[in-house]
């Protein structure tokens, strides 16, 4: 008996609750059909319109649709479990809060990972067009899957925090956008035209961009910040998360 | 010899803001025990069984389940028990058979598949294991609850209101059910159905508001009800004579007419008094006679309006 007793068998529970039930399926078929619309589109990604052989088109708006997928794949985990009474069930099981929550973010990150996935036509597409530079597709998954993960473990704690579905995704959205734009220029520069304290400002949240972590992953630069960032990020939101419900499981 | 004691709860205390929902409740249920927890609704019996199998954490007081606290030992307390949540919740979206196998891995039973067969045909699931759980009816939810709190052979098992809800056949049958597996078990289910306690448990538990009231035997308890031993005499034809004779016995402690042919005969000492009735008659011709028994129906409501008044 550890501190992650039943991980196991939450995570296979879990994992292959997203494919027991048509929620999963139709939000790969969304995700697959967003994320291709963006890069291909000449609004957006104009992955046609740049001749290049690259997937820059298609990283770039990947934060802007796991803002609002993500959130659902994130927002029954707890909630569910409470509304339903499961939640005692779970926890009188011989199964530790750790294990029970890593094991639910773990399946969680996993169903993302195989969204991420299917997107392999993407990368097939680049490799008949051109010389792609597979350093930089390698290091883009890399840094896709992890957001996925960071976004992930702030939909938990929403999840952990209500016993409503719908609220738990709107607050995680909320607090996913409100991280997101906090790397913006236009965010950038409104703190910074604080007074006295805005250069500092400036400085911290620039220090904290999702975005800015996020593509110099896409840029194909493996620096230990940034994985130190999402390590941070997604320890503490899970840490978090845990402790809420720990308080939260019995009301 | 008395047998081993499996959950010994010492004063234990619980409170929701200012709501005391356990306050000092203490008992002890030993291996072949069927212990009935009693009460009005709200009075505290699933919080003090969230508190045994540990999904809740007491404010005062102790609770060891075979030998293991629940505060600090609490993984190996969830390991002996076998627990049936109020209103039995499931993973609806998961067949029977997926449902059950989830908790023989999450209690790292051995042979999974050798103990859901054990408990799908002790609990009658056969029929439906391939169905997912959100399309069984009522009953089949409840034994589905039933089978995975048996899948580990558990040492201890607590039922919260098992048979709620249920039909009359559907009622008889988990009462045979826990009559059938409680021998080297203990015990504990919670009801407020009277007829359940008297049926199937050895031992029962009184508590309102969070207190405890009685701790005693079914029959023992139906003793100590206002009817018990009550004498119900019917005659062909009204007889003052013999009213006024049974009246003045000394054990007699009133006759009620409740016409002038029909009469109760409380007894003083809620002793059998059929005989000494009996030998009264000397050949007047009766309807019928009958000895009430105690109903706790009686007994609840005289101990639980007592401490709510």
């Amino acid at each position: 008996m550890s501190r992650y007793t039943g991980l196991k068998a939450v995570f296979k529970r879990e994992f292959q609750g997203y494919f027991a039930t048509p929620l999963g399926y139709i939000f790969l078929v969304i995700f697959l059909m967003a994320s291709g619309w963006l890069t291909v589109s000449r609004d957006f990604g104009q992955f046609l319109e740049i001749r290049q052989a690259a997937l820059t088109p298609f990283f770039r708006f990947l934060p802007h649709i796991f803002v609002m997928l993500v959130p659902a794949v994130a927002m029954r985990l707890w909630a569910e479990e409470r509304k339903t009474g499961t939640v005692e069930l779970l926890f009188t099981l011989p199964i530790t809060l750790e294990g029970s929550y890593l094991g639910k973010f773990l399946a969680g990150w996993s169903f993302l990972g195989v969204a991420l996935l299917l997107t392999f036509p993407m990368v097939i597409w680049v490799a008949i067009l051109g010389d792609p530079d597979w350093g930089t597709i390698i290091t883009g998954y890399l840094g896709s899957f992890l957001l996925a993960g960071a976004f992930l473990a702030i939909g938990m704690l929403f999840s952990a925090l209500t016993k409503n579905q719908v609220v738990s995704f709107i607050l995680s959205v909320a607090a996913s956008v409100s991280l997101l734009s906090l790397g913006l220029p236009q965010v950038l520069e409104f703190f910074g035209s604080i007074a006295f304290i805005g250069g500092y400002l400036e400085q911290i949240l620039a220090a904290l961009s999702l975005f800015d972590h996020f593509h110099s992953l896409t840029r194909g630069l493996l620096e230990f910040r940034v994985f130190a960032f999402f390590a941070v990020l997604i320890v503490g939101w899970l840490g978090c998360g845990m402790m809420l419900l720990n308080q939260l499981k019995a009301s | 010899m008395e047998s081993e004691i499996l959950v010994d709860v010492k004063n234990i205390k619980k409170s929701f803001g200012a709501i005391k929902a356990v306050d000092d409740i203490s008992f002890q249920v030993r291996r072949g025990d069927i212990f009935g927890f009693l009460g009005p609704n709200g009075a505290g019996k699933s919080t003090a069984m969230k508190i045994i199998t540990c999904f809740l954490e007491q404010d005062a007081g102790s609770v060891h389940v075979a030998g293991h606290d629940t505060l600090t030992e609490s993984l190996a307390v969830r390991q002996k028990i076998g627990y049936l949540p109020e209103s039995a919740p499931a993973y609806g979206e998961m067949t029977v058979t997926g449902f059950l196998q989830f908790v023989a891995e999450a209690r790292n039973v051995a042979d999974s598949a050798a103990a859901i067969a054990r408990v799908v045909e002790m609990t009658g699931l056969e029929r439906v294991v391939h169905q997912t759980v959100e399309t069984l009816s009522k009953g089949f939810k409840r034994r589905v609850g039933l089978a995975q709190a048996l899948i580990h052979d558990p040492e201890v098992l607590i039922l919260d209101e098992p048979t709620d809800g249920l039909d009359p056949n559907q009622k008889a049958l988990v009462q045979d059910l826990i009559n059938r597996i409680a021998r080297n078990k203990a015990i504990i289910l919670s009801t407020h159905i009277l007829d359940e306690v008297e049926r199937v448990c050895n031992r029962a538990l009184i508590i309102s508001r969070g207190q405890m009231l009685v701790d005693s035997t079914p029959r023992e308890l139906m003793g100590r009800a206002g009817n018990h031993n009550v004498i119900r005499l019917v005659l062909r034809e009204p007889d003052k004579a013999l009213a006024d004779k049974i009246s003045a016995q000394n054990w007699c402690e009133r006759l009620v007419r409740q016409t002038e042919t029909e009469w109760e005969i409380v007894p003083k000492d809620r002793a059998n008094h059929l005989n000494q009735v009996m030998a009264m008659l000397e050949g007047r011709e009766i309807e019928s006679i009958a000895v009430l028994e105690g109903r706790l129906e009686e007994l609840f409501r005289e101990i639980t309006e007592g401490v709510c008044a």
